[in-house]
């Protein structure tokens, strides 16, 4: 199967690899995906204290280009935005960007799922409750 | 000079020798002739390029020319083993005995059968791929008609005991067949000392054609007969209809004389440049090899890169065609049954790649994988959360994962 340049860009040069530290009260983090499936995604974001933005956030992936890409540009969205619009990306929004074929929509998938895991992973630190994830992915 | 990408998927198929080419080019256009025509010189030339194509095949194997059935290929020879053993010793029988990490051409085929009335036992290999003749022996029972294990698996290239096997099938009378689709033209395949009774092989993995394949069905002690699946003009003892695919069968001649003469020396040369390969890779961190390495073809290697997906992996190493046993690699999400078969840990099933060298592959070809592999796996890993975790120490069995 061919990939998309998009996919290939940030598989050659993946953005934002790296390790925060996960003790830390700002650092949330997301670990989803299982050895065994073939894809292991841990994303962390860092937030501001002051300001509740993400001021960094950093991936490594275990799984093919597509989940790799998928994970490096969850991280590019994240800085920047407040942690309640991280909430609203939407795999479907990396499909569309990365131009995601079917079978590899899962990557994708699991790039919003390691998204929502680090924010609640922020959440339960900092004395506010898990939030549900009551939606269905195609 | 080097020539990218480099191929070394020679497992799924071999680019034709030129010699072969050359040996097909007059059977397209001024020897055109249908082998079955009787009545004039353009039908016996035919015929005649294709007796000699045929003699050129069973030299090969150690056949006779009468036991070589043409076939489009190895899916094809084996589908018409097993069905027609199915049909044509239905009064003996309905019971086979196969295996686990057979290919899909075999297991699919038995599959079929078991709809239609069929018995079989799949054999489970040991983790190094291998059977044992104790376990066929075991699964032998009153109403068994035919053993069918592959000569040298097409993923890992373990060789099966054929001998073994074949000298307890003679002893019960029990009908034997191979799917010697990657043995054949690659290492001695023999069919008297080897005791077999039917054979599959294709010409695309030999540096022949696609297309074109063969079943060995053997005409004495004992004579074997299958029930056609094409149905037709009678062609082929009968056993496979169809006006012959002379420039194919020509070709595949050819390719059969090419690895019954320069076998020797190719094995010694791709065998040395598979160890090198081999052993230099081995030199990464927490790499293995997959299957047993004794018993094992001699351009087939098959290793896994703990902590990096297969997938992924083939993206990195762009420049080397290879194939992974990865589940992301294919359409269907499963990682390889062969592997797993082998009870391989998930994770490394994932991580597995598959090189397979031929002829054509040169040593600079191989230099240049071991770097490429080496600098795909270290930029992988740097990005790999699991290596992350086991460089720190820590045991991934005793993480609690999200399953998906
Ligand atoms: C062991 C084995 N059997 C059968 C086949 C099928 O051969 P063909 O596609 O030429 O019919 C292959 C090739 O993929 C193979 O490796
Ligand atoms: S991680 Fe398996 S297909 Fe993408």
């Amino acid at each position: 199967m061919a990939y998309s340049d998009k996919v290939i860009d940030h598989y050659s040069n993946p953005r934002n690899i790296g390790t925060l530290d996960k003790s830390s009260k700002q650092v949330g983090t997301g670990l989803v995906g299982a050895p065994e499936c073939g894809d292991v995604m841990r994303l962390q974001i860092e937030v501001d204290e002051v300001t509740g933005i993400i001021k960094d956030a950093k991936f490594k992936t275990f799984g093919c280009g597509s989940a790799i890409a998928s994970s490096s540009l969850a991280t590019e969205w994240l800085k920047g935005k407040s942690v309640d619009d991280a909430l609203k990306i939407d795999n479907m929004d990396i499909v569309e960007e990365l131009a995601l074929p079917p079978v590899k929509i899962h990557c994708s998938v699991l790039a919003e799922d390691a998204i929502k895991s680090a924010i609640n992973d922020y959440r339960v630190k900092n004395g506010l409750s898990p939030i549900e994830d009551n939606k269905k992915h195609y | 000079m080097l020539n990218l990408p480099i191929y070394l998927d020679n497992n799924a198929t071999t680019p034709m020798d030129p010699r072969v080419l050359e040996a097909m080019l007059p059977y397209f256009i001024e020897n055109f002739g249908n082998a079955a025509s009787r009545n004039h010189a353009f039908g016996w030339k035919a015929e005649e390029a294709v007796d000699y194509a045929r003699e050129q095949i069973a030299s090969l194997i150690n056949a006779d020319s009468k036991e070589i059935i043409i076939t489009s290929g190895a899916t094809e020879s084996n589908n018409l083993a097993l069905k027609g053993v199915f049909e044509m010793y239905a009064e003996k029988g309905n019971h086979f005995i196969t295996v686990e990490t057979e290919h899909k051409a075999i297991l699919d085929t038995c599959k079929h059968l078991e709809k239609l009335g069929a018995e079989v036992t799949y054999l489970q290999a040991a983790e190094d791929g291998l059977i044992t003749v104790e376990q066929v022996a075991a699964a032998i029972k009153p109403n068994t008609v035919l053993v069918t294990v592959m000569y040298a698996n097409n993923e890992i290239g373990v060789i099966q005991p054929i001998k073994e096997i074949t000298a307890l099938c003679k002893s019960k009378g029990i009908l034997f067949h191979t799917d010697a689709t990657q043995a054949v033209g690659k290492i001695k395949v023999d069919v008297i000392a080897d005791g077999i009774d039917m054979m599959s092989f294709s010409g695309h993995k030999m540096y022949g054609p696609k297309g074109v394949g063969v079943l060995y069905v053997r005409r004495k002690n004992p004579r074997v007969k299958v029930t056609a699946q094409m149905d037709g003009g009678g062609h082929e003892r009968g056993m496979r209809s169809g006006t012959l695919n002379v420039p194919s069968i020509v070709g595949l001649g050819k390719a059969c004389e090419l690895c019954r003469l320069e076998m020797d020396v190719d094995t010694a040369r791709i065998s040395k440049m598979r160890d090198r390969l081999e052993q230099e890779l081995l030199v990464i961190e927490e790499s293995y090899i997959n299957g047993n390495t004794e018993h094992r073809l001699p351009h087939v290697s098959n290793m896994s890169f703990k902590y990096v997906e297969g997938e992924g992996l083939i993206m990195g190493v762009k420049n080397i065609a290879v194939s992974s046993g990865s589940a992301c690699t294919s359409a269907s999400l499963e990682p390889s049954y062969v592997l797993k078969a082998l009870g391989l840990d998930d994770e490394l099933a994932h991580s597995s790649l598959r090189f397979g060298l031929s002829r054509f592959t040169t040593d600079e070809e191989i230099d240049y994988a071991i770097n490429h592999v080496k600098e795909a796996v270290n930029k992988l890993r740097e990005m790999s959360p699991l290596w992350e975790m086991f460089k720190e120490g820590i045991d991934l069995k005793t993480i609690q994962w999200a399953e998906h």
